[in-house]
């Protein structure tokens, strides 16, 4: 436990990375001809490789049997609404300097705008439920199940990029292919039966009693949430 | 965050992009050497016979044109760094890396197909065939950014009027370079290769569509299609075709890449129009490098006076 929380921190900095790069681009002057592209793109290429990570987590979890790597699954998704975020910013402010009825224009026209756009806002309910208090409040299952939306945004991402790009598709099927394989994981595990348990999913081997317990209350042991 | 204006950079800076580019032209020129190429004196700065003129290479007697905009200039090092040449990559930073295998030198173009005297033209003379001109023209990319480059050509009417087209002559259809080992973005399939545009005839006789061998004064750097190119400023930055081999007078409008790529979003006319969407996003504003706030995009790029009138009583839209 303490050791977690001792790598945390430097997981945290690390993936501060791409902002700090983009800072530093910006500050040299090395962003290129055109700029706020590179802001958009470089952002929103972050947002698509943090959700991977976040839904790798489960299947290396699995793979390896490194439990605790649970421990970062919220830290990387915060950060891919984190760099969202960025991107919506960049979109809104640099590119469209907060033209409403252009922005609205876009949204309602362009297809890979409504996509993103959309992708976006079912991450914002995911971040906002992010606490150890909102998964109390929710109930374990619900919870759940709202974040199971996190496979939607992450395919919602690729497709906004896959629509996007001209000719060259190659590194939206990369980021798709991605995707939909930690999707089969996800979906043949479930199949096979395998107890997406309460332990499987925490890490938590103790009862669900004091400290330990109160982060994932809500969660009867027994109940319907630790079959799957 | 600190993006700069074109008023921020100094003249000095175009001078150190002339010197980098020569510096790879060298290292470029000695490992040919080093590789026991023969072909061409190598000498500190300059690779000759393997590699090309090399790039800053100045160009003499060029002439200014009232066809000019006074618009401000894209710096230098924007319009030699920020392309789009999917023979070297489809990245816009890709060509100005990976360009250097581009050999310029010899290098034809052949003129041929519906015309008197068809001909198979070395550059060099090529060059020769009219006096060079300054043309200062905007560029509009279908990707909605534009920037203003000072050309160095002669008008392609030029071209046209040596060879003398015949009567079945409609088109005119350009064909780039197919060269796997120098164009290695041609090993994948992003595009159907080779890179062929098309023209029809009399916007290839018009004043304003120029055969580019140059820009900012000097020779053209290879990632801006050298050694020869065509410029069609009121049109979307693809139909200005790069590093021309073949130029061919047909009577049916050719396939371009575009069109085989994607029939839906590129047509052959391709007029930069605010009113006629790609259909995946708007081309009602356009970013000029080096600008902050998006500009309105302008029908046929801002040279209506000059061409709308080729168009007169076409429906914009569906021959877009």
């Amino acid at each position: 436990m303490e050791s977690v929380a001792a790598i945390k921190i430097p997981v945290f900095v690390a993936c501060l990375y791409p902002l700090i790069r983009l800072a530093w681009l910006a500050a040299y002057d090395n962003l290129g001809a055109n700029p706020i592209e590179f802001i958009t793109r470089s952002t929103g290429t972050w947002t698509l490789v943090f959700l991977t990570l976040t839904l790798a987590v489960t299947p290396l979890r699995r793979l390896s049997g490194y439990q605790a790597a649970i421990r970062f699954r919220r830290m990387l998704g915060l950060f891919a609404f984190f760099y969202a975020s960025l991107h919506l910013v960049t979109y809104i402010w640099l590119d469209q300097f907060f033209a409403l009825m252009d922005m609205a224009a876009d949204v309602m026209k362009r297809p890979f705008i409504t996509v993103g756009f959309f992708s976006f806002l079912l991450l914002v309910p995911l971040a906002l439920t992010s606490t150890s208090g909102m998964i109390r409040r929710l109930g374990g299952r619900r919870w759940l199940w709202l974040h199971r939306l996190v496979y939607v945004a992450s395919l919602g991402g690729v497709v906004h990029f896959l629509w996007l790009v001209k000719a060259d598709i190659r590194e939206p099927l990369i980021y798709g292919s991605i995707v939909a394989l930690l999707l089969a994981f996800r979906v043949a595990a479930a199949m096979r039966g395998v107890r997406t348990s309460l332990l499987a999913r925490t890490g938590r081997r103790a009862p669900l009693v004091g400290k330990v317990g109160e982060e994932s209350s809500g969660l009867k042991k027994g109940s319907e949430l630790t079959h799957n | 965050m600190l993006i700069k204006r074109p008023s921020d950079i100094k003249s000095s800076e175009i001078t150190d992009q002339g010197q980098y580019l020569n510096r790879r032209q060298f290292i470029y020129g000695a490992s040919l050497t080093a590789a026991g190429i023969a072909g061409g004196l190598v000498l500190p700065g300059i690779a000759l016979g393997a590699a090309g003129p090399e790039a800053g290479t100045k160009l003499d007697g060029v002439g200014k044109s009232p066809l000019s905009t006074d618009e401000k200039k894209t710096p230098l090092k924007d319009v030699t760094s920020y392309n789009n040449f999917y023979e070297f990559g489809t990245d816009k930073y890709s060509p100005s890396k990976y360009a250097k295998t581009l050999v310029t030198r010899p290098w034809t173009v052949a003129v041929e197909g519906e015309v008197k005297h068809a001909k198979e033209y070395d550059i060099d003379e090529l060059m020769k065939l009219a006096p060079l001109e300054e043309r200062v023209y905007r560029l509009r990319c279908v990707e909605a950014w534009s920037m203003v480059i000072p050309w160095v050509g002669f008008p392609l009417s030029a071209l046209i009027r040596r060879v003398e087209p015949t009567s079945k002559a409609k088109f005119v259809e350009f064909t780039t370079l197919h060269d796997q080992d120098q164009m290695p973005g041609q090993y994948r399939g992003v595009l159907d290769w080779p890179y062929v545009e098309g023209l029809r005839i009399d916007e290839a006789a018009h004043p304003l569509t120029i055969l580019a061998v140059g820009l900012y004064g000097q020779i053209l750097p290879n990632q801006n299609g050298a050694p020869i190119r065509l410029v069609v400023p009121w049109k979307y930055g693809f139909k200005s075709i790069k590093s021309i081999v073949r130029v061919r007078f047909v009577e049916e409008p050719p396939k371009t890449a575009w069109m085989k790529a994607s029939p839906r979003e590129y047509g052959f006319y391709s007029n930069v129009n605010p009113e006629v969407d790609h259909p995946r996003w708007s081309q009602a504003t356009e970013r000029r490098i080096g600008e902050f706030r998006k500009r309105k995009t302008i029908l046929f790029n801002g040279y209506a006076d000059q061409v709308a009138k080729l168009y007169e009583g076409m429906d914009l839209a569906a021959y877009f």
